[in-house]
């Protein structure tokens, strides 16, 4: 048995995780969502005390103009999740359940609804700034978190396809988006080592679709764009990414048309917290029941 | 046609610049003069559509398409049978 189902089995036989029939869709024991909630206040008492960011929660769904609009199926068509509803007559309702009965593709009738399923928390908030007009003279900064959607089942239990995303995200020139970021690639090791897991920091790219992928992601990894915190979850030899620090440049300024205060197309960054992840990495390396793990990782957590 | 000159008006078409690729040299900076990721990728499918060449991973990066030169030397390796200058 590879170490990657092991840890999915242990967790699931523990009770932390609850099997769906479905890989890289589980329900959360109150354990496991307790260490997620003790996890985000860690993270509020780690960022800038002064910085006062913008609080806004999505559902996870979002507007399907506004997931086309962002260029998504550019990159990563093979991710994306989009919802669809019956929208037949009584007749067509009837096929429908004969279809189902007879076990055949009941979903060829389903039409596209308004509403993707959100593949990041923070695709959903650039075209909301944007229509409110310019940034102000400091530019903006935002505190998301979503449930994400992201189609590639998988037995890596940190490789869910829904999951959640805590992120901070910030708006303006690029010397601020630049000093947001590098202040939150320190914050964010600080954060990791105050619960005793192994942090490192490296380059990385977003996993774009086919050939003219591998041209986006080594452009993505020549300019330095991503940066992840690597962790052991599953093995110590392939990490896993847990943090993500990124610099979009001008993409979703120029996207959405969103602009500083002096008119200038805004650039923008994130900090993206994978909460699913960091919490197996917790599990996985100080055991599966938080009432033993280490003292000052449990103070660090529950104070 | 040369291929630095078909490189040109594929650039033109694709490239999606802010600036007449005629008033850019054979060595200047492409990214510097607006070119974009999408508009890079973009231009690497329309070059190996015209040249009926196909990239190689390892020139999948930004300095294959740094400048119109750089291209068209990555386009002559790849194409030998076509018409350098």
């Amino acid at each position: 048995m590879d170490m990657q189902s092991s840890l999915l089995d242990r967790l699931l036989d523990a009770g932390l995780l609850i099997d769906t029939g479905i890989d890289g869709l589980y329900g959360r024991s109150g354990a496991f969502e307790d260490v997620i909630a003790r996890f985000e206040k860690l993270i509020d008492a780690h960022a800038p005390a002064d910085a006062r960011p913008e609080v806004i929660r999505f559902p996870p769904g979002m507007n399907r103009k506004h997931f086309e609009g962002s260029g998504y199926m550019k990159s990563f068509p093979q991710l994306a999740g989009t919802v669809h509803s019956f929208c037949g007559c009584e007749l067509d309702h009837m096929n429908l359940l004969q279809c189902i009965a007879e076990g055949g593709d009941w979903t060829e009738g389903q039409k596209a609804t308004d509403v993707v399923l959100t593949p990041a928390a923070c695709y959903p908030l650039y075209p909301v700034v944007a229509k409110r007009g310019p940034l102000p003279a400091g530019g903006g900064l935002f505190d998301l978190q979503s449930y994400c959607f992201r189609h590639e089942p998988s037995k890596d239990p940190a490789r869910m396809q829904l999951f959640r995303m805590r992120e901070f995200v910030r708006m303006g020139t690029p010397d601020q988006v630049m000093e947001f970021r590098e202040d939150w690639m320190e914050r964010g090791q600080k954060l990791i080592s105050a619960v005793g897991l192994d942090v490192e920091l490296d380059t990385a790219n977003d996993p774009f679709f086919g050939r003219a992928g591998k041209m986006m992601g080594n452009s993505q990894r020549e300019q330095k764009l991503k940066f992840e915190l690597l962790i052991p979850v599953t093995s110590s030899a392939n990490k896993t990414a847990c943090l993500s620090f990124n610099y979009h440049q001008d993409h979703f300024g120029t996207t959405w048309g969103l602009t500083t205060a002096d008119g200038a197309t805004a650039h923008t960054a994130c900090v993206g917290f994978g909460l699913e992840r960091i919490t197996l990495a917790l599990f996985a390396r100080h055991g599966l029941e938080t009432a033993d793990w280490p003292a000052d990782v449990r103070k660090a957590l529950w104070g | 046609m040369p291929i630095i000159e078909d490189v040109r008006q594929i650039i033109a078409s694709h490239g999606k610049l802010p600036v007449d690729v005629a008033t850019l040299a054979d060595d200047a900076d492409l990214y510097a003069a607006g070119l974009s990721s999408f508009a890079s990728v973009q231009l690497m499918l329309a070059l190996e559509e015209r040249f009926d060449i196909e990239f190689p991973e390892t020139m999948l990066n930004r300095k294959t398409f740094s400048s119109i030169g750089a291209i068209s030397s990555a386009v002559a390796e790849l194409a030998p049978d076509e018409q350098v200058a």
